[in-house]
């Protein structure tokens, strides 16, 4: 031990709290810059009324807030928000565990099964959406044409039209493009779960469904957590799906924070009412903290 | 209690059911997740490649070709829209933002994974939750940000901004790469007489390779995702990505231009599927690795 300590000073580098700061310094300071300094901004711009044509910091309290509450765009923005992260998640819990569990096992032609399943998810989001947008098209859409088919259906559905439908699509498009994040999540979980623990409830006897619910599900449970986490703040905070899909209509019956907050704070130019809308999200965000928190602090305790 | 010869074939046959139903539902599973998530994408596949007189009569099979498939609406992608350049500034973007994330990256995922910081564990934390700070609640003072530089339409604005994307989740996987290299290996190094510096660039490095690799391949994969930023940052259609230049640029107000939107779609959903496939597996070794305590 004392021959490696004594190696380690005979350069600078090798001090290992100078090295520390060296190798972790460009990482904290991009971060502190870039995250950090635009983060204080957001809260300072709420307080504000900043807009692209007056571009003074003038302090006005609790104003522009009062402001935004009032909308009642915002209401429905804030209530959709909830709904859709909700709704969404768990369907994409259940979706995505029984995903894993086939993912897992070995099957002809899996490799092109994996590719497929996962192609919502790599694709870029705006794109991948984009193929929904004719999907649920108002006249040529290929569900309404099996509808019609099938004789279920005489006038086309207007998807994307209507309040209902379209809240309906946007959580589906959601849904589908979360899964396969959330099932490699839950897969990775899967292949940590030590095989003879599985094995041994099989040679007692117990089915899969027995397996599943007392043995596989409660293991499971905290990287289910993690899978849930990355699917709230990706459906809370993503607006890509709603913007390329609905842009919040028809008649803002799909707003939600992140669509609205982009609607007023830059097409609107209403730059402080755009940064309050989004500090919405903060409180939602502290409380998905303390959960990650907890849970890094419990897997050190096992 | 000993068992019989028909007591053994029952539970045998019993067994033999069970699994032949597990296997049937594995195979009825699989099919109906790969349908699910592909269906818009073969659709789109085979509209990319319909006449207008096809694709646009309502009662026509939206699955077949009704009419010769043609190339036109590419040639029209390619020649009459600015796809090539959407192309070339996200290939652009990307590279640069994947050689900045790595030269940020590695050292502080080296510091976190081997140097027995007080507050290493802490500050691996920290870093990963910045990863959970959406663009989202950023993007609008970012915006100001980006004009007070004069970096506003202009690549190098995403260039700046998408690091803070790219780096802490690449700085979480690299750190469980790291933690798969064992200790010894950069000891021996350094015993030999190598500075800690010279063991790292001369013994971990060069088994870092795969790990790097599969960084590069997803930092790259998040550039040319992002859309929220280049919205907002760039208007101006010589400098926007695929991400936005093909929903902005290929609808034209209420007109259309499917064939060619759809061929957009799938000339990149495909090849970038297909590379981030191949290093799925190591994906999720990173980031388990990344979990386990150093």
């Amino acid at each position: 031990m004392t021959t490696t300590t004594a190696t380690k000073q005979r350069y600078l580098g090798d001090n290992p709290r100078f090295l520390a700061g060296l190798f972790m310094s460009p990482a904290v300071l991009y971060i502190i810059a870039l995250v950090g300094f635009p983060f204080v901004l957001a809260i300072i711009y709420a307080f504000t009324d900043i807009s692209t044509g007056n571009p003074e910091l003038e302090f006005v309290g609790w104003a522009t807030f009062r402001r935004v509450l009032a909308d009642p765009v915002f209401r429905e923005a804030l209530w959709n928000t909830f709904l859709f992260a909700v709704i969404a998640n768990v369907m994409v819990v259940v979706l995505a565990t029984a995903l894993a569990e086939i993912l897992v096992r070995d099957f002809k032609g899996k490799w092109l099964v994996r590719f497929l399943v996962l192609l919502p998810w790599v694709a870029p989001v705006s794109l991948a959406t984009i193929t929904w947008l004719w999907t649920l098209d108002s006249i040529f859409s290929p569900i309404d044409w099996v509808l019609r088919q099938l004789g279920l259906i005489t006038e086309n559905m207007y998807w994307l039209g209507q309040p209902g439908t379209a809240m309906t699509s946007v959580i589906a498009v959601q849904t589908w493009r979360i899964v396969p994040l959330a099932a490699v999540i839950v897969m990775a979980g899967l292949i940590a779960i030590p095989s003879d623990i599985t094995d041994a409830v099989a040679v007692d006897g117990a089915g899969f469904w027995r397996r599943m619910f007392q043995v596989t599900i409660p293991l499971l449970a905290p990287i289910i957590a993690v899978a849930v986490l990355f699917g709230l703040i990706l459906t809370i905070s993503d607006m890509s799906v709603v913007y390329v899909l609905t842009r919040g209509g028809p008649t803002n019956s799909t707003q939600v924070l992140s669509t609205w907050a982009f609607i007023k704070g830059i097409e609107g130019g209403a730059l402080a009412q755009g940064a309050a809308v989004a500090l919405f999200l903060l409180p939602v965000l502290i409380a998905i903290t303390a959960i990650v928190l907890r849970l890094a602090r419990r897997r050190e305790v096992m | 209690m000993t068992w019989g010869d028909t007591d053994i074939q029952t539970l045998q046959r019993q067994a033999d059911r069970r699994r032949q139903w597990g296997r049937f539902g594995l195979y009825a599973g699989a099919i109906l997740f790969a349908f699910l998530a592909a269906f818009p994408f073969s659709w789109a596949l085979i509209s990319m490649f319909k006449q207008s007189n096809d694709l646009y009569v309502k009662e026509n099979n939206p699955f077949w070709f009704n009419e010769a498939p043609t190339l036109e609406h590419m040639r029209l992608l390619f020649l009459d829209t600015n796809y090539l350049t959407f192309i070339t500034n996200t290939i652009f973007v990307g590279l640069v933002v994947t050689a900045i994330t790595l030269l940020i990256a590695l050292p502080a995922a080296y510091a976190l994974a081997r140097l027995r910081l007080r507050w290493g564990e802490r500050l691996g934390i920290a870093i990963f939750l910045v990863y959970l700070i959406p663009p989202t609640l950023l993007f609008i003072p970012m915006t100001r940000v980006i004009t007070s530089l004069g970096l506003q339409e202009s690549l190098w604005s995403l260039i700046l901004v998408y690091p803070t994307i790219t780096i802490p989740i690449s700085a979480w996987l690299l750190m469980g790469f790291f933690k798969g290299i064992p200790m010894d290996l950069e000891e021996q190094a350094m015993v030999d007489g190598h500075s800690r510096i010279g063991a790292i660039a001369r013994v971990v490095l060069p088994l870092m390779f795969p790990g790097i690799i599969a960084v590069t391949v997803f930092a790259f994969t998040l550039a040319s995702h992002e859309f929220i930023y280049a919205l907002a940052f760039n208007k101006s259609s010589a400098v926007k990505t695929i991400a936005t230049g093909v929903p902005t640029e290929l609808i034209r107000g209420d007109v259309f231009f499917w064939q060619s939107l759809q061929g957009a779609v799938i000339l990149i959903a495909i090849p970038i599927a297909l590379i981030f496939n191949a290093f799925l597996d190591r994906f999720i070794k990173g980031f388990t690795m990344g979990a386990v305590k150093g």
